[in-house]
């Protein structure tokens, strides 16, 4: 790891004016994804600003404003937390359970929300500092566009980058149409909403997210809902835990007596960003909710992909898993075992 | 005092070394670097030379004469982005300047000689390292030290108490919970804190339903092995793992695996199969 200054904060404006000085600079929160790329010598920061005790863990309801008795979820809070919190587990089970699908106890205990959003691809090319990879080295190549990419995108990608979006939990944030609350280095504050959060790679793919420089998350807003009742996040990996998704999807009903008032269904695995799948959402609006219906709107998704030489497996995959997810989803969101 | 340690058979840098770890006027060596210059000085009388010989190597120093460990603290102008950090690592005040890339896990094994939580993977990956902080498991190789100013520390180290293992432990034990061991400090101290965890009625991925308000949780084995699954064992000791922990779960007293096996032999054997 090469050397750097730590640098402690005791405020918010702190913090954003360390980074506004110096452009080298990181923010250091739960430290599991910045510390993991800086001994691979992928991030080089000549400066970690530590924000892990910035007041700003906790998670309460919204008593004011547009989204008003939904939840807000600070930036610094670890995910342990944000899982376990009784309201989320109650209103907002998908976020728990997503959540709770990711990395391991351990690493869940460290890793914070706003670090959560911020964590890096983990396209191996990107690791591999020898490799090629447009998105660490601009300009450089993607090594992953005709190598080995059975993890890679399906959805959005372009000649530049084919990597995917790590995250679990933002599956579940972009399905539930969360704001993502910064404040900048000069005090300014602005709402994102989740869609709008993460980017495709287009010719940029070293960017991940449409945060300015120095901007720092604060916190996550989840409007109110009334998903709580059928919704149901299920991951698909190549082992049963502690790994990443090949396929992940975040479901979510609302019902009208037997119809579907509203769906939501969101991907994981399959893009640069949370995908949501917006095809089948808009095909099941006012549909009954029969697997049949489900089948058809998870085909309508899938039917766009743009698979790579080593993942046309995840179109079926994807299909099915939807297929899963929103089936669970009408039973209540309950966990079941996998058949073997 | 000082005469005492102007001993020829030191070079230059061994005498500025000693001079910075004696020093009165050194006030940032705070609180136990006042108790650890009264010791060296109190050695020095003893004989200077000998004291010094030691001081190069302090790991020896301090292996037995002193029960507890001292720290090797180095002087903050020897890094090049130096911390001053103070913690507690099993019930003990430690405070030391540490590198600013220094983690936990190396600050454990290099600097406090507690070399019992152990670097497998270095990423994350396996767990070997987990240690608990301020009552949550956590990787150390992915936690800086000097982000630990403050923060209660427990390794393996320190959960036997009184000269008894702790009830993990002796669980471990019985249930041949390992093979080489390389894994077994991590998945103890993992254990451990599932256990509070579980009291506590936090939920995992496989919780059937996390809507159901839970306060204490009995764990079915499907529980134990998904909030486990941040500790990899390449011996592949995992049901004897997940029974050690069920027994400590439990409360119950369960049979050895083992056991049956030999059963089943002696069967086999009785009944001529
Ligand atoms: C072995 C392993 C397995 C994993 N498996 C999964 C998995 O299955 N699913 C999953 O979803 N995740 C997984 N993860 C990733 C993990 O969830 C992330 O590393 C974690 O969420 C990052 O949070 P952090 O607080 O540790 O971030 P840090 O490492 O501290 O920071 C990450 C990035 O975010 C920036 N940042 C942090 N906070 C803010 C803020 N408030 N504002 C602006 N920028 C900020 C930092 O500057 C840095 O660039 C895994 C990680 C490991 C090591
Ligand atoms: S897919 Fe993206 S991250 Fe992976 S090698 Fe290509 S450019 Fe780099
Ligand atoms: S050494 Fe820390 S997880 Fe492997
Ligand atoms: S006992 Fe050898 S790795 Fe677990």
């Amino acid at each position: 790891m090469r050397p750097f200054k730590y640098s402690t904060i005791n405020d918010i404006k702190s913090a954003t004016n360390r980074l506004a000085t110096n452009d080298n600079a990181r923010y250091l929160a739960g430290g599991t994804n910045i510390l993991d790329l800086m001994k691979e010598d992928v991030e080089r920061p000549d400066e970690l600003v530590d924000i892990s005790r910035l007041k700003l863990a906790a998670v309460q309801p919204i008593t004011t404003g547009a989204n008003k008795g939904g939840i807000s979820i600070g930036a610094l809070g670890k995910n342990t937390e944000t899982a376990n919190h009784p309201l989320i587990r109650q209103a907002y089970p998908l976020l728990s359970q997503a959540i709770l699908a990711g990395a391991s106890a351990q690493i869940r205990n460290m890793a914070t929300n706003g670090g959560n959003l911020n964590q890096r691809t983990r396209c191996p090319y990107f690791y591999e500092v020898s490799m090629p990879c447009n998105k660490r080295e601009p300009g450089s190549g993607c090594g992953a566009l005709k190598g080995i990419n059975r993890m890679h995108a399906i959805f959005g990608w372009s000649e530049k980058c084919v990597a995917v979006h790590p995250s679990d939990m933002c599956i579940a944030l972009v399905a539930l149409d969360a704001i993502v609350n910064v404040q900048g280095p000069n005090g300014q504050q602005r709402s994102i909403p989740f869609e709008d959060y993460h980017r495709l790679p287009g010719d940029n793919p070293e960017k991940d997210n449409t945060l300015n420089p120095g901007e720092l998350i604060t916190s996550i807003h989840i409007p109110r809902n009334n998903f709580a009742d059928r919704s149901y996040y299920l991951k698909v990996r190549d082992r049963a835990s502690y790994a990443f998704a090949l396929v992940s999807v975040g479901a979510a009903l609302e019902m009208n007596g037997s119809n579907i008032l509203t769906a939501r269904i969101a991907l994981g695995g399959v893009a640069h960003k949370p995908w949501r799948a917006k095809e089948a959402e808009n095909f099941l609006a006012g549909k009954p909710a029969t697997v049949e219906n489900f089948r058809r709107a998870a085909e309508m998704e899938m039917k766009n992909a743009m698979t790579l030489e080593h993942n046309d497996f995840k179109v079926e995959l994807g299909t099915r898993a939807i297929v899963r997810a929103l089936s669970q989803a009408m039973k209540g969101g309950k966990h079941e075992e996998l058949p073997a | 005092m000082q005469e005492n340690l102007e001993n020829d058979s030191l070079s230059n840098d061994e005498k500025q070394l000693l001079d910075e770890l004696l020093s009165e006027s050194n006030d940032e060596i705070a609180g136990y670097g006042a108790q650890r210059r009264l010791f060296l000085k109190q050695m020095s009388a003893a004989g200077a030379a000998i004291l010094f010989t030691q001081l190069i190597g302090p790991q020896e120093l301090f292996a037995n004469p002193v029960y507890e460990p001292l720290i090797s603290d180095l002087p903050a102008s020897s890094m090049e982005n130096s911390v001053r950090v103070g913690f507690k690592v099993n019930g003990a005040s430690r405070s030391l300047n540490v590198d600013s890339r220094m983690t936990l896990l190396d600050t454990l094994r290099e600097r406090l000689e507690l070399t019992g939580t152990k670097k497998g993977c270095d990423h994350g990956q396996c767990g070997a390292c987990t240690v608990i902080v301020d009552g949550k498991r956590v990787l150390s190789c992915l936690t800086l030290a000097a982000s630990c100013e403050s923060k209660t520390v427990t390794t393996i180290e320190g959960l036997a108490k009184d000269g008894k293992l702790h009830p993990m432990q002796a669980a471990f034990v019985k249930h041949d919970g390992f093979q080489c061991g390389f894994c077994t400090p991590g998945q103890i101290c993992s254990a451990v804190a599932l256990m509070g965890e579980a009291a506590a009625g936090e939920i995992s991925y496989v919780t059937a339903d996390v809507r159901k308000k839970s306060t204490s949780l009995k764990l079915s084995d499907e529980e134990i092995r998904e909030r486990m699954s941040g500790n990899l064992c390449r011996c592949g000791a995992y049901p004897n793992i997940v029974a050690a922990i069920r027994e400590v779960h439990t409360g119950k007293n369960t049979a050895i695996a083992w056991q049956f096996a030999a059963d089943d032999n002696e069967k086999a054997r009785s009944t001529g199969a």
